[in-house]
């Protein structure tokens, strides 16, 4: 079974797992903790492989053509650097994040529901980083996004419902302008595959039409990545969740759809000009300082890490909008750093919330000598994120900062530096009021996590250790490959048509 | 061409709804204006002039027909429409429960 064969399961295994789930869960006890644990120990392996093969692949690249139709008439699913990048951040998330929802799921009714939810916004990122047509990224974007949304309001509390309602109104808003930008571009193409599109904006003069287009898809992919100031929706919606759904939102969802469509839609079918990659650097510094210093002032633990988010999105931006081989490549690895650490915040600030501590810090203290596995997770998170040395977000930011001087942007070099200052502040404040002190008496009795739960902390903090280690050679060609992707612009277009017609 | 512009006039009217009402099913009907706004502009856009609906018959030949994709892709966005209608409509009534009004200015736990 060829490498290529195996490209409709990453869309497959999360969807079938899905309604079987549904049917099943309710009946057989424990079923749909097994059968969640299984699936995403599959799909890990898929991703894994698909590395693996990718780099015996010719051109670095793998096209499945659904039904055996050829593109432009048919729909092809596309893998290259970028996709299986994203792709192994989006399987290597998912299991952790579900081993640990076992566990903590179980304070919440319907277990079989929330992983019937859950898989099915895999299953939507996963198919919006496969797929090569552009209406088919925009249906599974949309089954990712009302996924989440019901996600959001699974524990049906005041602050659910309502942070549910906002984020739904505004992601329905950016799936408009979305559909929108879509059909200005089949109008004037008449095509729907991404490569053929690239190919037909290359010789055909758009005049307005790619600056007008490029203006609908940045307010739309900006309101899924939170780009300020789309951010309006995130800090309610990351805050009221259950904790596993934040780490999949935070960590992978707005970098999945939005980060990376943002790449796609821009770099290899519009082709980068030099006033919107200005205007994206404009709106990230901007990103940066103001998530930075908004989540100084916040006292409920989940939302000052939902605007830390906003501040590390702006970040990634940053790099891309550099457009330099260095900024893109300093972007993708802080992609990745900032899932991992990202994943493990939300998770550890859930495993409080487990054991009984809310999420107000001014209602905990000293939950140190209670907790300590929490803690030590939290402590390495926190650092890690602040760009503290031997951590990998140290050298994601470096890298960065470094473009950005390179480029001769030495201001926002230095918006980069002082939001990473107002970083270190703010998880300092948390790590202060949550963890050291004296323990408050309310919680005198609270014990640490449970296994699982421990399970998946201790292995996001070992990921979060050693992802420095990316940057040596043997490793640096996953983040390399994704970089090439990216820089090639539209001239992929004739790569991915050629690969479709053997 | 004038109803091209029509098309976007309508989504302004969807857009102005969500905006500035404080219903929260008003806000939801402006969004479903918004979403069909769309939908209406995209199976304009396959309009060919004096052509008929891509439909097959036996015993006709077929010259001339308006282009079927848009068609197709503007049923899979009615539906995708219609689930996030679904879903919202959910959530409303659930707020209604919890919060005993639709007026989202007093809708306002989440702060800061």
């Amino acid at each position: 079974m060829g490498a290529i064969n195996i490209i409709p399961l990453f869309v497959v295994i999360p969807l079938g797992a899905a309604f079987i789930i549904a049917l099943f869960g309710k009946f057989i006890k424990r079923f749909s903790d097994i059968a969640a644990f299984v699936t995403s120990l599959g799909l890990l392996a898929c991703s894994g492989y698909m590395m693996m093969s990718l780099q015996n692949a010719p051109g670095k690249l793998l096209v499945y053509k659904i039904g055996g139709w050829a593109p432009p008439f048919g729909i092809c699913l596309v893998v290259d650097g970028l996709s299986v990048f994203i792709s192994s951040i989006i399987s290597l998330i998912g299991f952790f994040v579900t081993v640990y929802s076992i566990a903590y799921m179980e304070k919440y009714t319907d277990k079989s529901k929330f992983f019937t939810l859950f898989f099915l916004m895999v299953c939507g990122m996963n198919g919006a980083i496969i797929t090569g047509d552009i209406f088919n990224l925009f249906v599974f974007l949309e089954i990712a996004s009302i996924a989440s949304y019901a996600l959001v309001a699974f524990g049906t509390g005041h602050e659910e419902l309502e942070a549910s309602f906002k984020y739904a109104i505004i992601g329905s808003v950016a799936s408009c302008f979305i559909f929108m930008g879509i059909a200005f571009l089949y109008g004037f193409t008449s095509t729907l595959n991404m490569a053929d599109m690239a190919r037909v904006l290359s010789y055909k003069q758009g005049g307005m039409l790619a600056p007008f287009v490029g203006v609908l898809f940045l307010m739309g992919f900006g309101l899924k990545s939170a780009l300020m100031p789309f951010h309006a929706w995130l800090p309610d919606a990351h805050s009221s969740a259950p904790a596993p759904v934040s780490a999949m939102l935070s960590g992978v969802l707005i970098k999945a759809l939005g980060v990376y469509s943002i790449l796609r839609i821009f770099f290899n079918i519009l082709g980068a000009t030099q006033v919107f990659l200005s205007a994206l650097m404009f709106l990230s510094v901007v990103s940066i300082v103001i998530g930075g210093i908004l989540s100084l002032s916040q006292w409920n633990l989940k939302r000052l890490m939902a605007y830390s988010s906003i501040g590390q999105i702006g970040y990634i931006l940053l790099g891309i909008g550099l457009g330099t081989p260095l900024g893109i490549f300093g972007a993708l690895f802080h992609l990745f750093n900032h899932s991992i650490m990202k994943s493990l915040l939300f998770l550890t600030a859930g495993s409080i919330d487990y054991a009984g501590g809310g999420r107000d810090l001014r209602d905990m203290s000293g939950i140190a000598r209670k907790m300590p596995f929490t803690m030590k997770s939290n402590m390495i998170a926190s650092m890690a994120v602040s760009g503290i040395p031997p951590f990998g977000g140290f050298f994601s930011k470096l890298i960065i900062i470094i473009a950005c001087i390179q480029k001769g942007h030495v201001g926002y070099g230095a918006c980069a530096v002082i939001g990473s200052i107002l970083t270190l502040s703010a998880y300092m404040k948390a790590q202060k009021f949550a963890f050291f002190g004296d323990i408050k008496d309310s919680l005198k009795n609270i014990k640490d996590a449970p296994w699982l739960m421990k399970f998946s902390m201790g292995a996001l903090a070992l990921f979060c250790v050693i992802s420095g280690l990316m940057l040596l050679p043997g490793m640096r060609i996953f983040i390399s490959d994704a970089v090439q992707v990216v820089l090639k612009g539209t001239s992929y277009s004739s790569i991915i048509l050629e690969a479709a017609l053997r | 061409m004038g109803l091209y512009f029509l098309c976007i006039v309508l989504f302004c009217v969807g857009l102005y709804g969500v905006l500035r009402k404080r219903n929260i099913v008003k806000m939801i009907i402006g969004l479903a204006i918004m979403n069909y706004s769309i939908s209406m502009f995209f199976v304009l856009l396959g309009y060919k002039f004096h052509g008929r609906a891509p439909i097959e018959s036996q015993d006709q030949v077929i010259t001339n027909m308006v282009d079927p994709l848009p068609q197709a892709l503007v049923l899979t966005s009615i539906v995708i429409a219609l689930a996030v209608m679904a879903l919202l409509i959910a959530v409303a009534i659930r707020i209604y429960e919890r919060y005993g009004t639709f007026d989202i200015t007093k809708i306002k736990k989440l702060k800061g």
